[in-house]
This record gives structure tokens, C-alpha cells and sequence, in this order.
């Protein structure tokens, strides 16, 4: 911000190439380490004073908001301080260097080291070799696991995509309703896959034969000539019921998606076809199917990545009792239940080696928009 | 489904058979919405029931006489948001959604800028870094850090979650952001330099402002992804009544309290109150956000 101070011309020159990569490193690392240091000290002292919670909450939000800025805006006047020739070449990390040492010590360490405990024991002591690996893709409760995870994707993806899709095409058909039906096939999104569970518990909730029954699905059983049933431990049914609930949330959001690229297929193209006497089921498969299909791509790979990690459903419901166990609650189990450190990092692993086509693929869409 | 399109003589009765064909769809549809809403109507209504009615009665036999005043209460929210301790859930987890959600945005938002009009080695690098990182499973980070946690003493403390929440959702918001920010015109930036301006300077009166959309859509979808969250908040927080966060507080009641429909169709609600507003007030942000940001690991 401030006008430069007076070139120094041979020295400049001769230190910026040694200066400017050590000074790199510490400019980015300004930001994220004091303004951790200040927090940390801000909880420590505030954690003794047992402060008003509301106050301890206020003064974290203006350390915790504030400060990163006024850091930010710090570093950016302490560089301009320095001499002409390294400036300019330090001055990018003050932007971009907060936000690599964040990735780093949050993601780039934590999956190496990730990687590296797979092959250790329980404790992470000794090296076990494949041990972990041989649990995770081997044995007859991760078999289980990895069975219902397959389910999951099959039928979540294929439901959610498939009924989002035909809901999409509809939806474009009825004028004036379309933005209210769209809200109310859309709002479970915004719902918590812990408060989707809670209605779901609801809607399979289960009484005994000769009292009423409360949970919907009951009452519509009964109704119907059935003897009510407990919906969640009846395996292997109940993966599907749990696979419900995860459709109830995603469809809104496949749909709502998909409709705006509905909405993008020229009209002309359509009425041509139409002209032509192709009919609407047709024109569904033969025109609009194929002209979404990038967005019917990712939408479908958006969904296999939720869905491959699911977590919170399983957690809330059975706690993956009952053979309704996946992969990323016992990798949960596996780190606070059991406290086997080996085998829970074999199982993020596993997840991790899932996504990698994805990971690669979105890496060679950025090379090829480079270009 | 079959719509018939066929040219009409008059304009009328081609109106008339418009809606005529298309009414099945528009029932289906409705039918599918009314499918849709009804697990959370009978939560909802349920939430309002005093307890011995709504383990006694089905939630859809208020709806014969729903203008007497006793089968309506509000003690469940009473009870759930002092006695279980709900109220205090919600202040945790708005203490732990706005800096979760400000911080990256801070953060990413310096970032993109650099990576799209700053020149500095490992650029193109870094930036494929990033993008490699935005689908890794949060699940990848969760040991080491709760190591690392452990011997600093950040274990069930605000700021782990909310660095923790900054780390998951950086790759994605520098993603977001460096899109937009790098499709801004160029001259623009080059005459503020021309012009003497600073890079911070271009940044924080040029490049900010200009980035409000962006930004809005992805705070909403960080917002949401940080109030439903909860993995982050068991790993980190955990479910003591003191800093556990709504969603953790009822997944903790479901387990101890899995028949006691009165607390959990109320805690239910508590839980999505926030959410909802959001979803209501914000609409079209929220789709966009939603849809800009759900490449997410």
C-alpha cells in the first residue's frame, strides 16, 4: 500500500534470489500461526476465567474472524517494507501461503500419515504389513460392510439420478406449480441427515400387534392386512430402508439440478421432433437425455461420492447393528469404540483408493481447460 | 404421460386439451410432493402432541379434530430445549458454524485471488494440488489430527472445529472462488495497477466486491455443510453438554432416548429451525451454492 522506499540497487539484487525462499515460507506462515497462537491463548485464558459463554463465543468470533484479516492486512505492510527487488516476489505468498500451510497440515500430512498407520498395529507401534488391509477387504463383518456399501451406491445412485431426472421432466410441465412442488421435493436437503433419521425412525416406528401403531409405515402395513414389523432389524431389508432415507434427501437436489439443464435444451430441437411425430417418451431418450448427459454425469458422480462415505444415517439408526454396518462407521467404531488405529486407517484408505478415478478425472479437466 | 401436441383447429381447444393432458403429470407430481412432505409433516405435527398421545395415537388422528386445544402443547419444546439442554446446543453450534464459515471464506478468498492474477512459482502446481485435494475423504484426516489435537489440548475446544472446518473446506472454496475471480476482466485489474494500486489494495476494493456473488452461494453451502455436520463435531467436540453441537446432542438422545417420541420429534425441529429459515429466506443462492459446491470430500 505504501509508495516503495528507495532502491538498493547492488545488494538488492544479489540477496533477493537467497532471501526470497526462506522469506516465502515465513511470510506464509505468518497468518495461520499467530492467529492460531492468539485463539489458542484467547480459549486457554477464557477456559480459566469461566467467562460468560455468550462473551467467550463474541470475542472468539473477533478473534477468530477479525484477526485473520488484520493479520492478512500486517504481513501485506511488513513486506511492502521490504527491499524493492524481493518484495514482489514474496508478496504472493502473503495471499496464497496461509491457505497452502492450512491444506497442508489439514489434509496433505494427515493423508500420508493416514497411509503410513494403515500398515501398523492397533496401537500404532509395531508393522504389520497388510494386516489392516487383509480385515478391511477380508473379513466376514467388512464383507457385510462392503456389501451394503454397494447397495448404497446402486440404489441411491440409481434412484436418485433416475427419479430426479423423470421428476425434473415433469416438473417442467405443470406452469405455475412447478416452483412450490420443486420446494417441497427440495427442502429435505436442507435437513440434517441426523433429523432425516429422527423422521425416518418415525415414519418405521414399531409397536407391539394389539397396540395402535404410530410409526406411518406401520399403519399403512397393518391397514393393509399385515402384522406390523420392527422395519430396522429385519435383514436384510433393512439396508433398504436405511437406503430410503438417503434417496428422501438427495432426489430434491438431483432434480433441481437436472431441471435447469432440462430447461437449457434449445426449444427449436424439441419442437422438431416433435414435428416429426417422435413421441414424448422418445424425444425423453432420443433429445434431452443426451443433451444433459454431462450434467447427468456429474450429478451421478456427486451423489456416488456422498454416498460412498455415508455415515450419519447408519450412525443414527442402527449404529450399524443388525448387518446394516458401512465403511466409514466402522472405520468410526473402529477409532473410538475399539481404539484400533490400524484398521480405521486401512478403512479411510479403502474410501480414499474409491475416489481416486474421480480425484484424476477432475485433475485432467483442469488440464485440458488450461489449454 | 402422453402430451398431446397435435396442432388444434382452434386456440381454444387446443388450450383445453393442454390442460387436459397435462393434469395426470401435474397429479403425479403433486402426488410425488405430498409423498415427499409427509415424513416431516408427522414429525411436525407430533412435535406439538403431548407425550401419551403420540404413543397412543397415530399422528393423522389429530387431524380429525386438530381445533380442540388439548391434543396441542409446547412443553416437548420446553422440555427438549432446557431439560435436555437443547438451547445450549444451538448457541454451540452457532459458535460453531459463523467463524467455520468466515474463516475459509477469508482465507480461500486471498488465495483464489493470487492464484488467478498473481505470478509466483508453483502456481499451476499448487493449484492442481488443490483441486486433487477438493474430493479426499475428510475421513483421511480424522486420526492424525485428533493426534495432533490431543497433544495440543484442542480436543473438544471451538477452534479445533473451526480450523478443522477451515482445512475440509478450503480446497473447495479456493476452487469456487478462483473460477469467478479469474474470469473477471483483465484490464480492469491492470489499470488499478497502472493506477498504483497495490495488489491488497485491488483485492480488497476491487476483486471482493466484484466476488459477492460467488462468495454468497458458497457461504451458504458451508453454512449448511458445517450446521448438519456430524462427524467434524463427534470427532472433535464430542457430545458433552457443555460444547456439543445440535446435531451431535440429538444423535446422543436417539440412543438413550429412542422411544421417547416427544423429545426427538421437538429436538428434531430445534435442529432444523436454522436450516430451514435459511432455505426459505435464501432460495436461490441455496440452489446455487448447493449445486456450485457439491463436488465436496
Amino acid at each position: 500500500m505504501t509508495t516503495s522506499a528507495p532502491a538498493q540497487t547492488p545488494r538488492t539484487s544479489l540477496l533477493s534470489p537467497l532471501t526470497a525462499g526462506p522469506l516465502r515460507v515465513l511470510v506464509s506462515l505468518i497468518v495461520p500461526l499467530i492467529t492460531f497462537l492468539a485463539l489458542r491463548w484467547a480459549f486457554i485464558f477464557m477456559r480459566s476465567a469461566e467467562a460468560n459463554k455468550l462473551l467467550v463465543g463474541v470475542v472468539a468470533l473477533i478473534i477468530g474472524v477479525g484477526g485473520v484479516w488484520a493479520l492478512y492486512l500486517v504481513t501485506d505492510n511488513l513486506v511492502s517494507l521490504l527491499p524493492e527487488g524481493v518484495r514482489e516476489t514474496v508478496r504472493p505468498f502473503v495471499f496464497v501461503g496461509p491457505a497452502l500451510v492450512i491444506l497442508t497440515a489439514y489434509l496433505v500430512y494427515p493423508v500420508l500419515r493416514t497411509v503410513y498407520l494403515s500398515f501398523l498395529d492397533a496401537r500404532s507401534q509395531d508393522f504389520v504389513g497388510l494386516d489392516n488391509y487383509a480385515f478391511a477387504l477380508t473379513s466376514s463383518d467388512m464383507l457385510i460392510a462392503l456389501r451394503n456399501n454397494v447397495l448404497w451406491l446402486i440404489f441411491v445412485t440409481g434412484f436418485v439420478v433416475s427419479l430426479g431426472l423423470v421428476i425434473a421432466v415433469m416438473v417442467d410441465r405443470i406452469g405455475r406449480l412447478e416452483p412450490i412442488a420443486k420446494s417441497f421435493i427440495f427442502v429435505p436437503m436442507a435437513i440434517s441427515a441426523v433429523g432425516a433419521s429422527v423422521i425416518w425412525r418415525f415414519v418405521y416406528s414399531f409397536q407391539p400387534i394389539q397396540r395402535p401403531q404410530i410409526g406411518l409405515l406401520n399403519a399403512v402395513f397393518t391397514a393393509l392386512g399385515g402384522d406390523p414389523q420392527g422395519w430396522l432389524i429385519l435383514r436384510p431389508w433393512n439396508n433398504f430402508f436405511l437406503i430410503a432415507i438417503m434417496i428422501w434427501t438427495l432426489t430434491g437436489f438431483a432434480m433441481v439440478v437436472l431441471s435447469a439443464a432440462i430447461k437449457g435444451v434449445p426449444g427449436e430441437l424439441l419442437e422438431a421432433s416433435r414435428i416429426d411425430g417422435a413421441s414424448e417418451i422418445r424425444i425423453f431418450f432420443g433429445v434431452i437425455v443426451p443433451y444433459i448427459r454431462g450434467t447427468l454425469i456429474t450429478i451421478s458422480t456427486t451423489v456416488l461420492i456422498m454416498v460412498l462415505k455415508v455415515f450419519d444415517i447408519v450412525f443414527v439408526m442402527t449404529a450399524g447393528q443388525y448387518d446394516t454396518e458401512v465403511i466409514a462407521n466402522r472405520m468410526f467404531r473402529e477409532m473410538f469404540t475399539y481404539g484400533n488405529f490400524g484398521r480405521s486407517s486401512a478403512l479411510a484408505v479403502v474410501l480414499l483408493i474409491a475416489v481416486i478415478p474421480v480425484m484424476i478425472y477432475n485433475v485432467r479437466s483442469l488440464e485440458q481447460s488450461r489449454r | 404421460m402422453n402430451v398431446g401436441y397435435q396442432t388444434a383447429r382452434s386456440a381454444s381447444n387446443d388450450q383445453l386439451r393442454k390442460l387436459l393432458a397435462g393434469a395426470p403429470v401435474r397429479i403425479v407430481v403433486l402426488l410425488i410432493a405430498f409423498v415427499w412432505t409427509l415424513p416431516s409433516a408427522g414429525l411436525l405435527v407430533s412435535s406439538f402432541r403431548p407425550p401419551d398421545d403420540i404413543t397412543n395415537t397415530g399422528w393423522w388422528t389429530v387431524l380429525s379434530h386438530p381445533f380442540e386445544s388439548s391434543v396441542w402443547t409446547l412443553q416437548n419444546y420446553d422440555q427438549v430445549l432446557n431439560a435436555h439442554g437443547l438451547a445450549n446446543a444451538l448457541l454451540n453450534s452457532v459458535l460453531v458454524t459463523v467463524p467455520s464459515v468466515v474463516i475459509p471464506i477469508t482465507i480461500a478468498a486471498f488465495a483464489a485471488y493470487a492464484f488467478a492474477w498473481l505470478e509466483f512459482p508453483g502456481r499451476r502446481f499448487f493449484f492442481t494440488v488443490v483441486v486433487g485435494l477438493m474430493v479426499v475423504p475428510l475421513q483421511m484426516s480424522l486420526i492424525p489430527l485428533l493426534r495432533l489435537y490431543t497433544q495440543m489440548d484442542l480436543n473438544g475446544t471451538f477452534l479445533g472445529v473451526w480450523l478443522a472446518h477451515t482445512g475440509f473446506g478450503l480446497p473447495l472454496a479456493v476452487f469456487l472462488l478462483f473460477g469467478y475471480i479469474s474470469t473477471l476482466p483483465g484490464e480492469i485489474i491492470e489499470s488499478a495497477r497502472v493506477d498504483g494500486a497495490s495488489p491488497l489494495t485491488t483485492f480488497t476494493r476491487l476483486v471482493l466486491p466484484l466476488s459477492v456473488p460467488v462468495i454468497a452461494s458458497f457461504a451458504i453451502f458451508q453454512f449448511l455443510w458445517v450446521w448438519n455436520d456430524l462427524l467434524v463435531a463427534l470427532v472433535f467436540l464430542g457430545t458433552k453438554e457443555e460444547v456439543a453441537v445440535v446435531t451431535a446432542r440429538l444423535a446422543a438422545l436417539v440412543g438413550r432416548r429412542g422411544e421417547q417420541w416427544q423429545v426427538l420429534t421437538a429436538g428434531a425441529f430445534v435442529g432444523m429451525a436454522v436450516p430451514l429459515f435459511v432455505f426459505f429466506s435464501l432460495q436461490r443462492y441455496f440452489v446455487r451454492g448447493l449445486t456450485a459446491g457439491s463436488v465436496k470430500g
